[in-house]
């Protein structure tokens, strides 16, 4: 089973967000940056897989510039073969599942797994640009991952409840947790990690209808209304006659 | 510009957001005198809300094989729908089945599409529209600058209004591909008759100050008297108090309600960042430096177990 696991290197789910240059930079200074959150859950469910299978490959995927090494260098030591890097910044949803998909192309995976979407921009459509983009089903988000031979059964969030579905393979799928526990890499991992194969290509030529124009961050909310343990008729008062939400 | 709106259903009920990207679509549309086409499957009990709130056609999809909610046959048909009324703008609420939509649709139909909207387009010849991002934390403002475009809203970005339209309601039968419906539904569960965490109006939530799970009898009973969903911080789902799909936070489900009552959550970032578009937000805790009280509109320092169940009583002797 040959896995390729996309991921994100974003800001550590602790961090303040800034921004600079007039609002068009984000502050990356003092902030730490992780696997994506939902990406990780991918990589450690691939990992099982390839672990229950007893052969097969993971690549990891990443769009972005050389600083971002660390992130890549964590997946290999967490159980990834090799990995690829675009030496490009990720400019949106568009080019990264533009770079995915000529990728995987020249490849024969069996799976296609990231996060059902990044935590810094949120746009939650790489996974399903790629399947279309490689003519082969895709679905998000996946909560269960099994493989029987080609097959592939799992059970995906729907609102209010969760449906299993079954297709086969290959597949593009965009996970969440439970879909594994994330793993935190072995001693052996982090040395071992250190000489697996990292390739580093250059980006396609790409345009997109997205063009981005400034940050914004949110206008802080005012001033918290106190209301002593003893009044909680007043609280009643206030949500009904002057925040007007009950 | 000529706008397609899909009407996303719940228990057989347009949804609320759905009503919100059908108003965000027809107030496009006004500016410029295009054509207002909602799009939906099935026959919800609430059909009518669609005229009302400004759709001058209605297309239904009576295929009883769209309700198993196949993204790629959704997306296919919300292409040629759009194709069929010339429309250069498709708006739908965003929501777990929407997001699989958009980049299919994007993808089929060949637009950019933005996701998570919050704001209205400055102008037809200027699409620039404001998106949260950083999950909560952020927004950004970016330009759509293809010919046809797609929206996802963010819910209760847009304040629902009447505008009575003709709202004609026409069957449509998409001629799908052999795409569509390929991957097979074995089964599914749903909970019925509870309120969707994600698409409620009041969020009643509990973290660790409640102390363990035989306690969230104080969280249900006030969600019950106030018509709320019920959510949890991400430690008491990680200590399985909770069911996951009930983790409102960065890594879970994002709230957008218009109240939303956090007791016993103390309001780390990630928590916040999930429910920072509520309109109004309670906090109750004991410690009065819990940062949630940095993010709430009204604040109560108290023990949950004394605050709780007299906020309860005295919501029961006045709703």
């Amino acid at each position: 089973m040959n896995i390729l696991v996309c991921i994100t290197s974003v800001p550590d789910t602790t961090s303040k967000i800034s921004f600079s240059d007039n609002d068009t930079k984000f502050v990356s200074a003092g902030i730490t940056f992780i696997i994506g959150p939902y990406d990780d859950y991918a990589l450690a469910r691939a990992v099982e897989l390839k672990e229950a299978a007893g052969s097969g490959n993971i690549t990891v995927f990443h769009v972005g510039e050389a600083d971002s090494e660390p992130v890549i260098r964590k997946a290999l030591a967490i159980g990834a073969d090799d990995a690829v890097r675009v030496n490009s910044v990720a400019k949106d949803g568009y080019f990264v599942a533009d770079q995915i998909a000529a990728y995987a192309k020249t490849k024969s995976f069996d799976l296609i797994l990231m996060g059902k979407e990044s935590i810094d921009f949120n746009s939650g459509i790489v996974h399903g640009l790629v399947g279309e983009l490689l003519g082969i089903p895709s679905i998000s988000p996946v909560m269960k991952l099994n493989i029987n031979g080609n097959e592939a059964t799992m059970e995906k969030e729907i609102e209010g409840g969760k449906e299993t579905l079954q297709a086969s393979l290959p597949l593009v799928l965009g996970c969440q947790e439970p879909i594994a526990e994330w793993k935190i890499p072995s001693m052996r991992g982090i040395m071992s990690a250190r000489t697996k194969p990292l390739q580093v290509i250059e980006p396609t030529s790409f345009s997109s209808g997205l063009e981005f124009e400034k940050y914004e961050l949110p206008t802080p909310r005012t001033n918290c209304k106190m209301i002593s343990d003893s009044q909680v008729e007043e609280l009643v008062t206030l949500l009904k006659s002057e925040a007007k939400v009950i | 510009m000529s706008v397609l709106i899909f009407l996303e259903t719940t228990d057989n009920q347009i949804k609320k957001s759905s009503l919100e990207a059908l108003v965000y679509g027809r107030t496009i549309a006004s500016r410029s005198g295009g054509s207002v086409t909602a799009v939906v499957a099935g026959n919800p009990s609430n059909l009518s809300e669609a005229a009302s709130h400004g759709a001058s056609s209605v297309m239904q999809i009576s295929d009883s094989r769209f309700s198993q909610n196949d993204t790629q046959a959704f997306a296919e048909a919300l292409s040629e729908a759009a194709n069929q009324k010339s429309a250069s703008l498709i708006v739908m609420a965003k929501s777990v089945f929407s997001d699989s939509i958009v980049p299919k649709l994007s993808s089929i139909w060949k637009a950019g599409a933005a996701t998570n909207v919050v704001s209205l387009p400055e102008s037809d010849a200027n699409f620039s529209v404001k998106r949260s991002i950083f999950t909560g934390k952020a927004f950004e403002a970016m330009k759509l600058t293809s010919e046809r475009k797609i929206v996802s809203i963010k819910k209760n970005a847009v304040a629902v209004s009447l505008a009575p339209a003709a709202g004609e309601v026409v069957a449509f039968q998409p001629s799908v591909s052999s795409k569509a419906f390929s991957i097979r539904t074995v089964s599914t569960e749903k909970a019925t008759g509870e309120i969707l965490l994600s698409d409620a109006e009041i969020v009643v939530s509990g973290g660790r100050g409640l102390k363990g799970p035989e306690n969230w009898g104080l969280v249900t009973d006030l969600a019950k008297v106030l018509g709320a969903a019920t959510g949890c911080s991400k430690p008491v789902s990680d200590l399985h108090w909770r069911p996951h799909h009930e983790h409102v936070g960065q890594t879970g489900i994002k709230v957008s309600p218009n109240l939303y009552i956090a007791i016993g959550i103390s309001g780390a970032i990630q928590h916040v960042a999930g429910i920072s578009s509520s309109k109004v937000i309670v906090a109750i805790n004991k410690d009065p430096e819990a940062p949630i009280f940095k993010a709430a509109t009204y604040g109560i320092v108290g023990d949950a177990f004394d605050v709780v169940p007299k906020l309860t009583q005295a919501l029961r002797n006045s709703l």
